[in-house]
């Protein structure tokens, strides 16, 4: 079980947050014309890195903010996490 | 029965406290203090099982974890229980125990024939043979797999045991109480770390129990029952003993299981019988110790073949002798003291030891003590079928490769070594990997991945001396990182004697024209032969060879099989072992009880039970309950001698005539405010927000970013910068957590709160024409006329000195309101409903007649908006915006999305007007088509139109919008039924919505 340092609450067990996806992902703004291809990698489109990783978790049984983790996908060793207005 | 290989006065157990326990019927006695195999061994008792395949007589070969066969059924407070170690197992008083794998008798087992066509049960054999015909799998091939397999019998009982679960944070978990774990733990502690000492034995020490060492001036023995009792003593140590660490998992989380009562009669009254602890330990010291791994030679399985340590730990701690002219058959001194234990006892041993005259102080005190040894000697093959009689010996070559004249030696037992396997499970699961130590031949903890450090023999590290004052180091080291402090205890002198090397020998070749059985793995019957024949069959693979022959598969997991395996592959494809790799080791180390991996979550209390605080007024009123996700709500009130059916209808036929009253506390609520709020409604759900005047709710419905409907609901403006907001009863959670993705990742800028007030408020629909004329009695001072209070109008009132919020909105197609008040008042507000609405003929209503109120009235619910289905699928086209962006939008463009032949949802009713349509019907054109029939549609819903009296059904079909009037068939191959139907609007009733304006 993972072991999650909340940029709120500090370190906590994976029990406690919601997997959220990739954290590298943009929406495209609101109101923007935008091509299929675009929107297609946005909605769908995901890599699968080996190794480092930016990913998002909610804290849902907690604080519940949205943080970003930089988590290496091999290892599981999670090198920094910032609060979602951050970037990594 | 007398003990008659009890010996008078040695061992560790209790002799004033004597226990009668039962196995396979019979009574015995043993001690306070015995495992039921040291119990059963003192009784002369060899015979406790038969083998898995060839169902061969099965006795006991080690003393601890590490057991291959001694698995046994256990009866222990009227609970039965399989895959108990009897070498594990604490005897108390009143134990019953059989064994398993054995028909009619473990005396007399009719699948022993197995052992004369082992022609037939070679490697791969199930693979093999239970291929073809298809037809007898489940006749013939499972049902006897069934019956062969598995060790002992599950009970079938609810398990009335109880177990818990326990998180435990420390500075330093240290794995095994050996001398590596005593110093690593005595040495963190007194430098102030936190820390916890597990031993999976009930008595602390490891091998300190049973090795004659000195440490700081007494026996090793002396000296681990003062560092434990010291240990004990202070405030910063736990100590557990019967408590296994079996898994090692990310981020330093590793899981232990306690066993509390299984050495009791039965468990202590407010104790639980096991306790599985989840530990996050900054450091772990592991202190995991070796096992012994056996030489393999012919008919190695006979019982009285046991591994040498066992034999001396039977000698020590137990006091039991595994034979009275033992035969001790060793590639290493350390076997030496098994034979040297036996002697001192008034055995006579004889030591068999496979190298050219070695040279150690302990071989020098056999040989003073008048032992007698033959050097370059081995065990051929062991005699006897039941228990070994004799044994085959002969001289060995220095090369290993050819025997001399077979002799024959009588014995009762042959006490086997060769050599020892560092227990390296917890290390590698952590993920450290292992490397090979040529030096004693085995896999060892290789660079740390995780905070692991890994001492004594668990680190190939065979030396006492050097093992305490390592693990003294590193105990220090460790609490220095963690604690910043500097208190250093001095290392006790250490006097043992020295062991020369080992010989790296591990199989005894077979004498000429021989073909004997020789096992690798014990429990699943895995033979030399049968790895040699995965390897001519073109098996390369550790992983592979270990699947297809089961090596190392059993619930032992190989502890004395794996190494010796490897060995053979590499020999065999002339290798060296570190090139071959050994297989994964995956946790649990030892078999963990499912009651214990569930802990308390068994039952109601697998997850938590919501109730609305209307709860016990349905209760009182004969409310049948269903599960809404976690919410139990009432699905109908019984009258009578009503089923759901008749009930549902009431119900139903009420609210279309009078007014009915439903709980919808469940549904979830979201309070929305800040001065963006309008804004995000905007951006959330797809039609127009922004002009939604104060007082005021609407219905909206929101996407995924895929075009798919997510959830529907009304959403009221309470105040100038206040929203309420409602979700389904299921969503309420995804919805919330989906609002503060938006707010907190993609739109920050948005000055919006939102928080969940699903359970701060308790709801209740009224509906039914004279649903109006009841609310003006509940709220005498208001405005209630249709202008007053118009549709989709929200006011707040007072109920009889509660503050309400009034809202009118409808699902159910009638003129209906909806009232709110905190829920500590939502009782009140019930019984004042249903006090007030008698002279209106109020009936309470549940989900099922709620469903058919909305089915009927076309309205889309859970499930229509399945997951997916776009807005355009559930006729929602009106309430997409084409001047605004909102979640999901670009998706909808979607050329699948906007095709002409996109499913839509339709009404559908069959043509005899009276058979029910089950839920997931197909829709189909000619009801006689050969499969697959072309599917156009499936009934999403169904119910029992109160308005014309007719069955009723909602579907979601392709072309949908041109295929009203059309007359199809519904199919249910699984109700067997074939239904002409016709397909209708999916507005059946008020296709207009006049009734919930009026």
């Amino acid at each position: 079980m993972l072991y999650i340092k909340c940029p709120y609450c500090g370190l906590r067990s994976q029990n406690e947050f919601a997997y959220g996806g990739d954290g590298t992902v943009k929406r495209p703004t609101l109101n923007k014309e935008v091509s299929d291809k675009e929107w297609d990698n946005f909605v769908y489109n995901r890599k699968s890195p080996r190794g480092k990783h930016v990913e998002l978790w909610h804290h849902i049984s907690g604080c519940r903010q949205w943080i970003k983790v930089q988590r290496d996908t091999v290892t599981h060793e999670i090198f920094k996490t910032v609060s979602a207005d951050k970037e990594i | 029965m007398s003990q008659t290989y009890r010996l008078n006065n040695s061992g560790q157990i209790n002799r004033d406290k004597k226990i009668s326990f039962k196995f396979n019927g019979k009574k015995y006695f043993g001690y306070e203090g015995d495992t039921l195999a040291s119990a059963l061994l003192a009784n002369g008792v060899h015979l406790v099982g038969r083998s898995f395949k060839y169902h061969r007589p099965r006795g006991f070969f080690g003393a601890g974890v590490d057991e291959p066969y001694a698995i046994v059924q256990m009866v222990r407070n009227n609970e039965t229980e399989p895959n108990v170690r009897a070498t594990e197992q604490e005897l108390f008083e009143g134990l019953e125990a059989k064994s398993v794998n054995c028909w009619p008798s473990v005396n007399f087992d009719i699948g022993a024939i197995n052992n004369f066509f082992n022609k037939f049960l070679p490697a791969g054999f199930y693979y093999k043979t239970f291929m073809w015909p298809k037809s007898f799998w489940y006749r013939i091939y499972e049902p006897f797999i069934r019956k062969a397999a598995g060790f002992g019998v599950a009970s079938t009982k609810y398990d009335s045991e109880r177990y818990e679960h326990k998180y435990e944070y420390c500075d330093l978990l240290i794995a095994g109480s050996g001398p590596a774990g005593l110093s690593g733990a005595y040495a963190a502690a007194k430098n102030g770390a936190n820390v916890i000492l597990a031993e999976e034995k009930p008595r602390f020490g490891g091998s300190l129990l049973t090795s004659e060492v000195n440490i700081g001036n007494q026996s090793g023995k002396d000296w681990a029952e003062k560092i434990i009792a010291e240990l004990k003593g202070m405030p910063n140590v736990t100590v557990k003993n019967r408590s296994q660490v079996f898994g090692y998992y990310d981020h330093n989380m590793l899981v232990m299981s306690e066993k509390v009562s299984d050495h009791l009669p039965r468990s202590k009254k407010f104790s639980p019988k096991q306790r599985l602890w989840y530990i996050r330990a900054k450091e772990v010291l592991i202190s995991s110790g070796s096992i012994e791994r056996p030489i393999v030679f012919g008919n190695n399985d006979t019982p009285g073949v046991v591994l040498a340590s066992a034999a001396k730990e039977y000698l020590k701690v137990y006091g039991v002798l595994v034979g009275k002219k033992p035969l001790v058959f060793t590639n290493n001194d350390s076997a030496y003291e098994t034979a040297i234990e036996f002697k001192k006892n008034g055995i006579d041993p004889i030591i068999l030891d496979s190298r050219n005259a070695p040279k150690s102080e302990i071989i020098e005190e056999a040989k003073n003590l008048g032992i007698q040894i033959k050097f370059s000697y081995v065990v051929v093959a062991a005699n006897g079928y039941k228990k070994v009689k004799s044994a085959q010996i002969a001289q060995i070559s220095p090369d290993k490769k050819n025997l001399g004249k077979i002799e024959k030696i009588n014995c009762d037992c042959i006490c086997v070594s060769g050599f020892w396997t560092p227990t390296i499970h917890l290390s590698s699961q952590s993920g450290n990997k292992t490397k090979f130590d040529e030096k004693i031949d085995a896999f060892v903890p290789g660079k740390s991945k995780q905070n692991e450090t890994t001492v004594g023999s668990a680190n190939g590290i065979f030396n006492l001396e050097e093992t305490i004052s390592s693990s003294f180091e590193k105990g220090y080291q460790l609490s220095k990182k963690i604690t910043n402090n500097d208190n250093k205890v001095s290392t006790p002198q250490v006097s043992e004697k020295k062991f020369t090397n080992h010989d790296k020998f591990w199989c005894v070749p077979l004498p000429d024209k021989k073909n004997l059985k020789r096992f690798l793995d014990f429990q699943n019957d895995v033979t030399v032969s049968d790895i040699e024949l995965a390897l001519r069959e073109g098996y390369r693979s550790i992983e592979h060879v270990k699947r297809y022959t089961t090596l190392g598969m059993a619930t032992d997991q190989g502890k004395t099989s794996n190494l010796n395996g490897l060995q053979l592959v590499s020999d065999v494809e002339n290798k060296v072992v570190p090139s071959v790799g050994h297989t994964t080791f995956r946790p649990p180390y030892t078999p963990v009880s499912i009651g214990a991996i569930v802990g308390r979550e068994i039952g109601k209390h697998s997850k938590p039970t919501r109730k609305s605080p209307i709860h016990s007024w349905h209760e009182k009123n004969n409310a049948v309950f269903v599960d809404a996700g976690m919410w139990l709500r009432p699905r109908y009130y019984k009258k009578g001698s009503e089923g759901l059916f008749e009930a549902s209808k009431r119900e139903a036929a009420n609210v279309r005539k009078n007014v009915g009253v439903c709980d919808v506390t469940t549904l979830g609520k979201i309070d929305i405010k800040g001065p963006d709020a309008a804004e995000l409604l905007n951006r959330v759900y797809t039609n127009a927000w922004l002009k939604l005047p104060v007082g005021k709710a609407r219905y909206g419905v929101m996407l995924r970013e895929d075009g798919i409907v997510m959830d529907d609901g009304t959403t009221t403006r309470i105040s100038e910068n206040h929203y309420h907001m409602t979700t389904t009863t299921a969503q309420a959670a995804n919805v919330l957590s989906h609002l503060e993705y938006y707010l907190q990742l993609v739109w920050p800028e948005l000055n919006v709160n939102v928080v969940s007030t699903t359970e701060q408020w308790a709801g209740a629909a009224i509906a039914g024409p004279k649903s109006r004329s009841l609310l003006q009695k509940l709220f005498p001072d208001k405005d209630l006329s249709n202008e007053g209070l118009p549709f989709m109008g929200y006011t707040e009132g007072d109920l009889f000195g509660v503050p309400a919020r009034i809202f009118r909105i409808s699902f159910s197609g009638e003129l209906a309101y909806e009232l709110n008040v905190q829920s500590d008042f939502g009782n009140f507000m019930w019984e004042k409903i249903i006090e007030l609405g008698n002279e209106f003929e109020i009936q309470p209503y549940g989900t099922e007649a709620l469903s058919t109120l909305r089915i009927e009235m076309g309205h889309v619910a859970g499930s229509e908006l399945d997951g997916r289905t776009t807005p355009y699928d559930n006729g929602l086209d009106g309430l997409i915006s084409k001047k605004k962006d909102f979640i999901g939008k670009r998706s909808l463009n979607r050329e699948a999305f906007i095709a002409k032949s996109r499913q839509k949802v339709v009404g559908v009713v069959p043509l005899d007007k009276k058979t029910s349509i089950p839920e997931g019907s197909h829709l189909v054109k000619d009801a006689s088509a050969k499969l697959p029939n072309p599917k156009l549609g499936h009934i999403s819903a169904s119910c029992w139109s109160v308005e014309y009296n007719n069955p009723f059904s909602l579907a979601i079909m392709k072309d949908g919008k041109n295929m009203i009037g059309k007359k199809l068939y519904a199919l249910s191959p699984l109700k067997n039924k074939s239904i002409p139907v016709e397909i209708v609007s999916s507005h059946y009733v008020d296709p207009k919505g006049e009734r919930v304006r009026s």
